[in-house]
């Protein structure tokens, strides 16, 4: 299983962290820390794969940004490796173009497209059609619902006047 | 609108907020839950708007540290509502109440009417929760249910599912053999592309992720038997093998590669035939030569997971010269998984090479795999050395390359290598000495040279530049620029090397004996307590040799490094190769070989001709110097060095051979190896042979009386057992409370191996204990040790019997031995007031927990005799405790799995008539009483007399049965 996804800039900054295993804050910021000094450094033609602390972390890059998950050390890497593929090329389709900048205004829609692909550790979907799909419909749902959903706040806001 | 109707929620949380006190909360909160629970018990017409206005209520409260224990079902409504607004509710909901959700995932995702998206959710959160829980899921019903699953169309839905099988079948292949058919079926059909929608292909090649995961499932099989699903299995697997191809587009590559891979590790896990085992072998060969970075670190962790399988190893030797060029690779991924291989591929053949390219190596290595490699060096080194000074070398090589990075466990082991085997004792000091003399000395390397020297350098002394006044300075040299624990060793060469230049060179003394002076106020407690110690013994003259004697040799064990190798590594399949190794050692019982050694000849003067308190400095001596050697030991020793100083010297007959060089060797050598010699074998001239549960007619005969042996060894924890002109079997106890560990030494004397040794102990139902299986063949002169564990359940007088056999190269020689694991074993004295013990034995008043009985025919001895006979068996004597001086009070703690028992005893003689006696026993347990009562009064029965008639006393249990039948 995958235990966490992680993407990070080649400056080290994290753009998104999604944990499939209980990890503590402190613990994650440990392996934030850990990881991408391991990784940022590897040259570009070395391989994919770091063992790191008995597991695996599989990472590749796509233009300045990083993008990883930890793996059992008996799982199949390249297997891993094109979820990771497949991730971005529905992030791609998605975006059109995606570059960093769209992963840090609407790093929501990663998520919520992350959470199409994977579950529980585990691919949930692998045609891209589908997740595509998924994601057209909730993003309906949310414009449709865009007024109610900010009640919360206002709620709240009011409460506390 | 949304501000106003929402109004209910914003009231409470104001209410909440202006809460002055804790207590006011509380009221507050439960108010609302309790409103809350009735609205959803009794309006059952709410609008989604209430639903969702009082789930947001309860999710406050829960936010607030409350519990919550209703409304999870009301949660997971809102999940499935129509409008977003509700749905996002129960979304924030649902997580906080998923335990409870179980069934109803396993109603979504089985049902045909949801929608796929639903029911792969569904399948994925079932996972979840499993990993959980296991007991969600019940094996019985639910595997007809997955192979129903697996005949699902969409393949969305069939990868969730199919890492949800992985999950299941993982952890329990035998629930879910019903779906190997099916698997097989789909990876079928995936590789023949045979209706697979376009959008679930992946540069064309079909959901490579559904096939890894279905050919992962079958993994976790333990076999496929079926010929004909095997069958149909090879021939995709065969297609895999052969048609996968390397392409330009990268990510296609890799997924095709990915399902070769999980192909390759089904192949190896189906154990599949030869021919296609060597063409696995071809491809990765293949595999680990190509440029592509990624294929080449699969092919090098693929080939160690291969060595697992059998047969291999020829083939994968061919490709040495690769993989050792895969260790200089500019990837430290790929570096690691090539020490790894050569590590797993190492054997007798290729040792020297592969590890001298592993030294070599480690001068450039970088730091993050340099302990790694240094240990493994070390631990191939060795297993494999073809001869023993090359493992010397070896060892020091590395030490001298890659101080930092040898731990200390490593340099312990070379100590104890070298002090088991003579032969390298001289060129290892020589060696050592060599590398002292080189400018830059790693403190390791001091620490090893210096412990050498100390030891061995005296065999050196005729060698130019060897001699103790010059092997001093060269040491000496590195004393002040090493840490103190250094130091203190240091100082233990010293006087060693003092020692061997006797006759005295007062040069070197006097050196010697400045630096113990300049360092009898030094500041680290360690470093001066020896220094001194030492120098108020180098003035004692001869009683010195005896103390700074050569190290005897170490009792056999594991080695740590190996252990070591095990603890450190998480990488599974370097574990499971040692592991794998390990197994190859069938026994835990070790060979020792040249027991009888130079090591224990002089010892003229015992211990006790030294003042009491170098007895101390000695022992102190003794555990320091082996705190590097045998850290993980030490207590074992001492307890050994205590039992030998205070034991009966006669009888410690092993203590030399196991433990130390104890002053008892000189007693024991005789025993050992004049007897067989000068006396003819006594045993059928023995009136007491018949104790001996001797059952065959072999011409073989005991050497002593078993019997003798055996009452010997009730008395004291360490012995002979069994003595015959072949073979020598000693005991050596040591008990603590209701367990007990009873090492069985299995000597050989004769010249000759013996063969088809077999020993097992048939324990009675009382004791609980196992005895490792022991090696076959003993070399000649070498000993066997076995450590047996014993557990003490109840009270009870039978004794396990040691069944063994072995074959002397003419006859096979057996014999059936009571081992001495008697009740006096688990008794510990109990010292106790006066007091306490009349309050104690008027609480027991009568049957069955106190006993008394007139006993006859008992052996006269005086009181005082009596007396030291019962402390002997751990029962303690409380003299004056009755007024009667004719009467003895004793009392004593029978320790047993469930707890102690106290247990009181009172023996009144008849002066008049010393050969009857009243025996009480009173504990408060009635079993142990009357055990207890018995095992006294079979202690002090005649013993002449069970000799004269045995069927008086006769032995019970196993022993005594096994007696009757032969």
């Amino acid at each position: 299983m995958i235990h966490f996804v992680l993407l990070f800039s080649r400056q080290g900054k994290v753009r998104l962290t999604k944990w499939y295993s209980p990890y503590s804050q402190k613990e994650r910021a440990k392996v934030i820390r850990e990881l991408s000094g391991v990784i940022l450094p590897r040259g570009p033609k070395l391989c994919n794969f770091v063992e790191w602390r008995g597991v695996k972390v599989v990472y590749k890059r796509y233009a300045s940004l990083y993008f990883c998950m930890c793996i059992d050390s008996e799982d199949n890497e390249l297997e891993c490796l094109e979820i990771i593929h497949h991730y971005v090329q529905i992030l791609d389709r998605y975006f059109g173009n995606v570059c960093e900048l769209d992963l840090i205004f609407n790093f929501h829609k990663a998520y919520f497209i992350l959470d199409e692909v994977l579950i529980a550790g585990e691919l949930q979907e692998s045609s891209k059609k589908s997740v595509a799909r998924v994601i057209a419909a909730q993003d309906a749902l949310v414009d449709a619902a865009k007024e109610q959903a900010a009640s919360l706040s206002n709620i709240i806001a009011q409460a506390t006047r | 609108m949304a501000l106003s109707g929402m109004r209910g929620l914003s009231v409470f949380i104001s209410d909440v907020r202006n809460c002055q006190n804790k207590e006011q909360e509380r009221l507050r909160v439960d108010k609302e839950l309790a409103n809350i629970r009735t609205k959803f018990k009794h309006e059952k017409g709410l609008t989604p708007y209430e639903k969702k206005k009082y789930v947001w209520k309860m999710l406050y409260i829960y936010m607030l540290g409350y519990d919550v224990d209703f409304g999870h079902m009301e949660t997971v409504a809102l999940i499935s509502a129509p409008k977003y607004a509700e749905k996002q509710v129960g979304n924030v909901g649902g997580k906080e109440f998923s335990e409870s959700l179980a069934p109803d995932v396993q109603k979504l995702l089985i049902s045909s009417s949801c929608r796929p998206l639903v029911r792969k959710k569904a399948a994925l959160c079932l996972l979840r929760l499993y990993r959980k829980n296991a007991d969600v899921v019940n094996v019985e019903g639910w595997s007809d249910r997955m192979a129903q699953l697996l005949d699902e169309r969409d393949i969305g839905v069939l990868t969730a599912v199919m890492s949800l099988l992985v999950s299941l079948v993982a952890n329990n292949p035998d629930g879910y053999w019903n779906c190997v058919s099916k698997c097989v079926k789909i990876i079928e059909r995936l590789t023949r592309s045979q209706d697979i929608p376009q959008e679930y292909t992946y540069y064309g090649i079909p959901s490579p992720w559904l096939q890894v995961k279905t050919m992962r499932v079958l993994q976790y099989f333990p076999s496929i038997e079926d010929p004909n699903i095997r069958k149909s299995l090879f021939e995709v697997l065969q297609r895999i093998l052969m048609g996968t191809d390397v392409v330009k587009n990268v990510n296609k590559n890799n997924a095709s590669h990915a399902v070769l891979f999980e192909a390759l590790s089904l192949v190896m896990h189906l154990d599949a035939e030869k021919d296609m085992m060597s063409q696995c072998v071809a491809l990765l060969g293949k595999f680990i030569a190509v440029r592509e970075p990624n294929i080449r670190y699969l092919g090098l962790e693929n080939m160690t997971r291969m060595l697992l399988v059998a047969d291999v190893q020829e083939s994968i030797k061919r490709h040495q010269a690769q993989i050792i060029t895969s260790l200089k690779d500019p990837d430290i991924s790929i570096r690691r998984r090539s020490l790894d291989l050569l590590y797993g591929m190492c054997d007798v053949t290729n040792a020297k090479d592969i590890v001298e390219e592993l030294l070599q190596y480690l001068t450039t290595a970088d730091f993050a795999i340099r302990e790694e490699l240094a240990l493994k060096a070390a631990i191939l080194a060795e297993k494999f050395a073809p001869d023993l000074s090359w493992y010397v070398d070896v060892i020091l090589q590395l030490i001298e390359k890659a101080g930092d990075f040898v731990s200390d466990d490593i340099w312990y082991r070379v100590v104890q290598f070298v002090t088991n085997n003579e032969d390298l004792q001289a060129y290892a000091a020589a060696t050592a000495r060599d590398y002292l003399d080189k400018p830059a000395v790693h403190e390791t390397m001091v620490k090893v040279a210096g412990y050498l020297l100390g030891e061995y350098s005296h065999l050196l002394a005729r060698r130019p530049g060897c001699s103790p006044r010059e092997i001093f300075p060269i040491i000496h040299d590195k004393f002040p620029n090493v840490a103190t624990s250094t130091k203190a060793l240091l100082l233990s060469a010293y006087i060693k090397i003092l020692m061997h230049s006797q006759p005295g060179d007062p040069e070197l003394q006097k050196q010697v004996l400045s630096v113990f002076k300049k360092y009898e106020t030094y500041l680290d407690a360690e470093v001066q307590q020896r220094a001194i110690e030492y120098f108020v013994l180098s003035q004692k003259g001869p009683s010195m040799v005896d103390i700074m004697a050569e190290m005897p040799k170490f009792p056999e064990r594991q080695s740590a490094l190996l252990k070591k190798a095990e603890d450190t590594d998480g990488d599974a399949a370097e574990l499971s190769a040692t592991k794998l190794r390990l197994q190859q050692q069938t026994s835990n019982a070790v060979v020792v070989v040249n027991q009888h050694s130079a090591n224990g000849t002089s010892h003229p003067a015992p211990l006790s001709s030294v003042s009491s308190g170098t007895r101390n400095i000695d022992r102190g001596f003794l555990e320091q110097s082996q705190v590097g050697p045998q850290h993980n030991d030490v207590p074992v020793k001492a307890a050994g060095m205590v039992q030998s100083l205070t034991a009966d010297l006669l009888g410690d007959l092993l203590a030399p051979l196991a433990i130390e060089a104890a002053p008892a060797s000189v007693a024991a050598t005789p025993t050992t190896a004049i007897l067989p010699l000068e006396e003819p074998p006594v045993g059928p001239a023995d009136p007491l042979a018949l104790a001996v549960l001797d059952g065959n007619s072999s011409s073989v005969q005991p050497v002593g009386s078993t019997s003798d042996w055996f009452n010997a060894l009730c008395k004291k924890d360490s012995g002979v057992l069994y003595e015959d002109p072949f073979i020598q079997i000693g005991i050596k106890g040591e008990w603590r409370g209701p367990q007990g560990r009873v090492v069985i030494f299995l000597g050989n004397k004769h010249t000759v191996a013996l063969t088809s040794v077999r020993a097992i102990v048939l324990p009675p139902s009382h004791l609980r204990m196992q005895l490792p299986p022991v090696p076959e063949l003993i070399p000649p002169r070498a000993q066997v040790q076995c450590p047996l564990d014993v557990l003490s359940l109840h009270a009870s007088r039978e004794v396990p019997v040691l069944d063994f056999s072995y074959n002397n190269s003419a006859v096979t020689v057996g014999s059936k031995l009571r081992l001495p694991v008697v009740m006096s074993k688990f008794l510990q004295p109990a010292p106790i007031s006066s007091a306490d013990f009349v309050a104690i034995w008027r609480s027991l008043a009568g049957p069955p927990n106190k006993l008394q009985e007139v006993v006859r025919g008992v052996n006269p001895m005086l009181i005082s005799e009596m007396t030291e006979l019962f402390n002997m068996f751990h029962i303690c004597v409380s003299p004056g405790l009755d007024p009667n001086p004719n009467n003895i009070v004793a009392a004593t703690t029978f320790f047993s799995e469930s707890g102690a028992t106290l247990c009181l005893v009172r023996v009144e003689t008849d002066p008049a008539d010393r050969t009857q006696l009243r025996l009480t026993v009173a504990s408060t347990d009635a079993s142990t009483t009357f055990e207890l009562k018995e095992y006294i009064k079979e202690q002090l029965v005649d013993i002449s007399s069970i000799t004269a008639n045995p069927a008086t006393l006769g032995f019970t249990g196993p022993a005594a049965a096994l007696a009757g039948l032969l």
